[in-house]
């Protein structure tokens, strides 16, 4: 059995830390189950103070040293107390003084169970608006060992948006794309794993749908792995964790769609705070709400279907 | 109110000086205050066009901590022209980044505020005032190495550079602070935006720390002391002759250390004269060439 997403991210570290004179840095690391047993209990760890932006900076303080950091935020929605020196140093340091700062973001989302109005954040999308930094959101183990690889080969300072819903996730995800289906899905972070499932309950109605993973978001290269299934669909949807105004979900939909003319819709978070009850919990677009959106935007096909 | 031209005086501290080093930290005062006042001549000619933010007034600090801590890894403010020219910086490669040029130390699109020096360890700053505090912690963190970071008394209200100097604290590390305090946050002063001073804090934090003028003689031997002891604060009160940016003026500075300075070589018996002449005309020479290459 191949390793699970966490283990491939505690493999990492541990390497890291032990191989490559690295640093681990963030708050309340090994009190609290080691980040969802994600941290080594090896050398190298360091605990934080509870000052927000002064960790970050000393994090960022020590990849101008050369230790190729490893910042853990708990919970994406800490970024904002700790962005403005990873934004405003470390992402700019490149283009300005002709030497990358590379630290290595490990923002974690959560959401349900009532996580609530400052623990639900899955903010990458506001990553992606600044030049300088490389920003994915790996689901599986192979793809966790991509984003690592391409970190320790540049100096670019690089946010990765995980989700503790993939922790224990063990497989990988292939696209699924065939000639003649309907509609093109594009799916971000855990909206992928609900996309897989939306695509299984509209096969059940008739509708086809290709599944294209996006795990890079920055920076974002429009390729033929992209483009092909939808220029066969010639309808698509792009499915993000996050907010959809402004976000990835239509960032992404905008340059399918200038690219083939064809139309793509956004789908993410309703565009209201996150609550504690099961009513109020905006999470990400599960399978039930994606099939919906997704019917009515083939509702040509279904009536087609229904006639017969 | 602490802040006055002689606080922390210790008399006869001059004396135990040697005239060469003496001498050299007027030398590096005078480099400064000789640059800076090109810089604003050549602002006021319209040839520098992004903000400028000007060490006169200041430039002892510098000048007396460049002779004690050299070879430390710097983590300068915005206000930084000083230190990058006190501590040995390629001053031609300044004017240039001043200019635009892309010769200039920031390829000539950082400006004034974002000015660095490999050569001397000066590591780039981004202009936004008391991040490089906690940068410089995480490098010394990082390094282990010897590293200050300089300072605004404005910056030492930002929450991000009192939990830097905690984290210093915390894990011991080799850093000095240097806060160049000259009472102003752009023109609104200490009083007015706190009843505390930074260096009761820094000692709240376990951090030795010294709060007294800017008299070249007294940063030194207080500087000798506290590098002995790192982490440690030093906070300098001194007087910004010009705006916060630019090159305005709000009536003559409450002292100005570079006239006292001569001042107590004369008393010396030390002949400053010459180096003063020599390094004027030194800096001169200096613009005249790179503005003619415009």
């Amino acid at each position: 059995m191949g390793k699970t997403v966490a283990e491939t991210i505690k493999e990492i570290s541990r390497e890291h830390l032990e191989k490559n004179n690295g640093l681990v840095l963030g708050q309340a690391l090994a009190a609290v189950g080691w980040v969802n047993n994600t941290v080594p209990d090896t050398r190298g760890i360091i605990e934080l103070s509870m000052a927000d932006v002064a960790g970050s900076g000393i994090a960022v303080g020590a990849a101008v040293a050369g230790r190729r950091p490893i910042f853990i935020l708990r919970f994406q929605d800490f970024i904002f107390l700790n962005g403005s020196i990873i934004i405003n140093y470390a992402a700019k340091t490149k283009e300005f003084f002709g030497k990358g700062t590379p630290i290595f973001v490990r923002l974690i989302a959560a959401e349900g169970k009532g996580a609530g109005p400052v623990h639900s954040g899955k903010l990458h999308s506001i990553c992606m608006h600044f030049p300088g930094l490389r920003v994915c959101s790996p689901m599986t183990p192979k793809e966790y060992l991509e984003a690592w690889k391409v970190f320790m080969e540049n100096d670019d300072p690089m946010i990765v948006s995980e989700h503790r819903h993939s922790f224990d996730n063990r497989d990988e995800m292939p696209d699924i794309a065939a000639a003649d289906a309907d509609i093109t899905i594009y799916a971000i972070s855990i909206a992928r794993f609900n996309a897989i499932k939306a695509r299984e309950i509209l096969a059940e109605d008739g509708i086809r749908c290709n599944l294209v993973h996006i795990m890079w978001l920055k920076p974002f290269t429009l390729n033929e792995r992209l483009l092909r299934p939808l220029r066969n669909t010639k309808k698509g949807i792009v499915v993000d964790s996050g907010y959809e105004t402004a976000g990835a979900s239509q960032s992404i939909a905008y340059s399918l769609m200038l690219e083939t003319g064809s139309p793509v819709k956004a789908l993410g978070l309703y565009d209201k705070s996150v609550g504690v009850t099961t009513e109020t919990e905006n999470t990400t677009p599960d399978a039930n709400r994606i099939a919906a959106v997704i019917r009515e935007m083939c509702k040509d096909k279904t009536r087609v279907k229904a006639k017969r | 109110m602490r802040r006055s031209a002689d606080l922390g005086q210790l008399p006869g501290l001059s004396s135990k000086f040697s005239p060469d080093i003496s001498l050299e930290v007027f030398r590096r005062i005078c480099l400064v205050r000789n640059f800076e006042l090109e810089v604003a001549n050549a602002y006021k000619a319209g040839l520098i066009i992004s903000p400028i933010y000007l060490s006169v007034g200041q430039e002892s600090i510098a000048a007396a901590l460049s002779t004690v801590i050299s070879g430390y890894h710097i983590f300068a403010q915005h206000r930084a022209h000083a230190t990058y020219l006190a501590f040995g910086g390629d001053p031609v490669a300044l004017i240039d980044e001043l200019l635009g040029r892309p010769t200039g130390c920031t390829k000539g699109i950082g400006g004034s505020p974002m000015i660095r020096e490999p050569n001397i360890n000066m590591v780039g700053h981004h202009g936004l005032i008391g991040e490089n505090v906690p940068l410089a912690v995480g490098f010394a963190l990082g390094s282990g190495q010897n590293t200050v970071s300089f300072f605004g008394d404005a910056a030492g209200e930002e929450d991000y550079v009192l939990g830097s100097m905690g984290f210093a604290s915390r894990y011991k590390l080799p850093i000095l602070f240097v806060c160049e305090d000259n009472n102003l946050s752009i023109l609104t002063p200490t009083e007015v935006r706190r009843n505390w001073e930074v260096a009761d804090v820094a000692e709240a934090l376990k951090i030795p720390a010294i709060d007294i003028t800017d008299d070249p003689w007294l940063i030194a031997h207080h500087t000798r002391e506290l590098v002995k002891k790192l982490p440690a604060f030093i906070n300098c009160r001194a007087c910004r002759h010009f705006w916060h940016a630019g090159v305005g003026r709000d009536g003559p500075p409450e002292w100005d250390r570079f006239e006292m300075v001569k001042q107590e070589l004369n008393e010396l018996g030390i002949d400053y004269k010459n180096t003063e002449e020599e390094t004027a005309r030194y800096v001169k020479g200096l613009w005249e060439k790179q503005l003619q290459k415009r």
